[in-house]
């Protein structure tokens, strides 16, 4: 089980980490725990390994500072649910090994605080209220997901997955 | 099948055909690299046990979001950077004060038309401007790029922007795409290239202008179709497949403002007249070039801003920099009251510069408005152009430029006068220093601008 944290629509990447909180600025052992300083300010605080992230359109919209996603990794999350991914926030995620995953109805379905499980093989977010249909993804991603993110895919096959 | 351009010049790298959806492996003819998130880069070339980069000339980086070094920490930051452009033997590297990584990627001809580029910043979707697929990325896909070469991508669905007509005076290009951003949406062409049609003849900084901010639609890429700078191969297809069709009639544009904090909350300026705001950004990749700076010293040449507001200018480059002095741009500005900054990324992003307290406005001319961009959560931010920038440095609040830039100079001082009144009780008035004001003021008339820019 893990705890759902649930965003709206359009959550960009200065609400996750803010550029003044950026690693070269505070440091890299310190700016994750400016996660969502301003948008949640008991997130970084109240945050578990394997918590999801929930959320609407758009996910992780703006900067494409991995940091933010850096952020995410450090704190241990265990995935993010949303309707749909800013193009950049998707491949940071899967380039760090955190599964991002598009739903049609996960918003409708997990309430903040919900205590969530992803079960990635049967494609389903669970939640109390229900479950949510969770839509594949690419091989090649999965591919890279599966290794732990693209440094480990690369350095154990030296090259990218088949894109085929 | 026609293909779209991001069809075409993919097809093209990739050495197959490729349609939307399909992912391919592309090579990249250059990958740019700069200082906010050196760090992560280099650890993760190490990470992946790449001791070099694959072709050192192919290779471009930069100093410029927080420079020059605001901290210590960022101090440090810099100084691995420089030791890893030293030891990598990195020829292409522009430090502090060179400008933003945009521009000079640009306009020093770092972007081959009809080629893949990859960028550690979100707005690397500038290179467009010269028909190149340019896209931002995250610093780990920047590693594996400087590692390999290549970057995979999923080939776009293309969006077709088309510009008809010719916009009036104090109506910019900037209102233009601010236009588009208003119709397509912070996430309409997500995932997507959108390709502007009826742009190719602009200056080339109004087609970064363009190409870079279609980064806040959730584009992918953004090109301009036609450039002097592209190759003869290097067009759309006639019948070509389109997700979203879009046409802005520039002769009917307004100018726009978008209200914070959202890029797509934009209105028409008539809705925005009588904001009172106490800061003015003029520069970034959007608009930080010479003819920014010239609409903005057409109407505050010779004259004073408002005392309770500042104005921070920040040239996009040193050649723009040296062109702002060299024709008294520059000097117009700073006699008018603007504090001018060194050539790079400026208060933009929130970490250098002139960065914003709680509860106070800014209208900045840059492409983003978000909560928290450039400094303090609890600061708003107004987007617009350079004529409105400069209008709101003068009065105080945001307005239509377009009566400004046609009264004679008793009407202008009325108008003046009369925005300045309706912006009471905000920030102190500040006694603009030098006692050789008066003297630069008339100086900076003088040497003005040689023609007046309305286009």
């Amino acid at each position: 089980m893990a705890r759902a944290w649930v965003f709206g629509d359009d959550l960009d990447t200065d609400q996750m980490v803010p550029g003044r909180y950026a690693p070269f600025m505070v440091g890299q052992d310190k700016f994750h725990t400016y996660a969502f300083c301003d948008a949640r300010p008991n997130f970084a605080k109240e945050v578990a390994r394997g918590d999801l992230l929930v959320g609407g359109e758009n996910f992780g919209c703006g900067s494409s500072r991995e940091y933010a996603v850096a952020a995410l990794k450090k704190h241990g999350i265990g995935g993010i649910v949303a309707k749909s991914f800013a193009r950049i926030f998707f491949r940071n995620c899967i380039n760090l090994g955190i599964p991002v995953l598009e739903s049609a109805d996960a918003l409708a379905v997990v309430h903040d605080g919900d205590d969530v499980t992803l079960d990635l093989a049967a494609g389903l977010l669970r939640a109390p209220g229900g479950k949510a249909q969770l839509r594949p993804l690419a091989p090649f991603a999965q591919d890279i997901l599966a290794a732990g993110g693209v440094v480990a895919y690369l350095r154990e096959h030296g090259d990218f997955p088949p894109v085929a | 099948m026609p293909k779209t351009l991001a069809e075409k010049i993919l097809s093209r790298v990739a050495g197959r055909d490729a349609k939307a959806g399909d992912l391919v492996i592309a090579p990249v003819s250059r990958v740019m690299v700069h200082d906010s998130v050196i760090d992560a880069v280099i650890a993760g070339l190490r990470d992946l046990g790449k001791e070099r980069v694959w072709d050192t000339t192919k290779v471009a980086v930069f100093v410029d979001h927080a420079a020059p070094a605001p901290t210590p920490v960022v101090a440090d930051s810099h100084r691995v950077l420089r030791e890893w452009v030293r030891t990598q033997e990195i020829a292409t590297f522009y430090d502090a004060g060179e400008g933003v990584c945009h521009q000079i990627m640009v306009e020093e001809g770092y972007c081959e038309p009809g080629t893949v580029i990859v960028g550690s910043d979100s707005h690397s979707n500038s290179y467009g401007a010269v028909g190149a697929f340019g896209a931002g990325m995250g610093a780990t896909d920047i590693a594996v790029a400087l590692a390999l070469g290549r970057t995979w991508l999923r080939v776009p669905e293309s969006i077709k922007v088309t510009f008809t007509g010719r916009p009036r005076k104090g109506v910019t290009m900037k209102d233009a795409i601010m236009r588009v951003v208003r119709e397509i949406g912070t996430d309409g062409a997500r995932y997507a290239c959108v390709e502007f049609h009826g742009a190719g003849s602009l200056p080339q900084g109004d087609r970064i202008t363009l190409a870079g901010m279609t980064t806040e639609m959730g584009a992918k890429a953004g090109i301009v179709v036609a450039t002097p700078e592209a190759p003869d191969w290097l067009y759309p297809d006639r019948g070509a497949a389109y997700a979203n069709e879009v046409t802005v009639d520039l002769s009917t544009l307004e100018p726009q403002i978008a209200v914070p904090p959202r890029v797509d909350q934009v209105v028409d300026i008539s809705e925005a007249v009588g904001q009172p705001v106490d800061v003015v950004f003029l520069g970034s990749c959007t608009n930080g070039r010479l003819v920014d700076m010239r609409q903005a010293a057409t109407v505050l040449r010779g004259r004073r801003i408002s005392p309770q507001v500042r104005l921070e200018v920040v040239p996009s480059s040193r050649r723009q920099f040296e062109d702002a002095m060299a024709d008294g741009t520059l000097l117009a500005l700073s006699a008018a009251g603007a504090v001018i900054g060194s050539s790079g990324c400026g208060p933009c992003l929130g970490r250098t510069g002139g960065v914003l307290a709680a509860q106070e406005i800014c209208l900045s001319t840059a492409n983003r408005n978000y909560r928290g961009r450039m400094g303090s959560p609890d600061a708003s931010i107004f987007i617009g152009s350079p004529y409105v920038a400069a209008v709101a440095a003068l009065t105080g609040v945001i307005d239509d430029p377009r009566p400004y830039l046609e009264a004679s100079d008793d009407e202008f001082d009325d108008l003046v006068a009369r925005r300045r009144s309706e912006r009471a009780g905000r920030g102190a008035a500040s006694v603009r220093s030098g006692d050789r004001s008066r003297e630069l003021m008339v100086m900076a008339a003088r040497v003005g601008v040689a023609a007046e820019i309305d286009d």
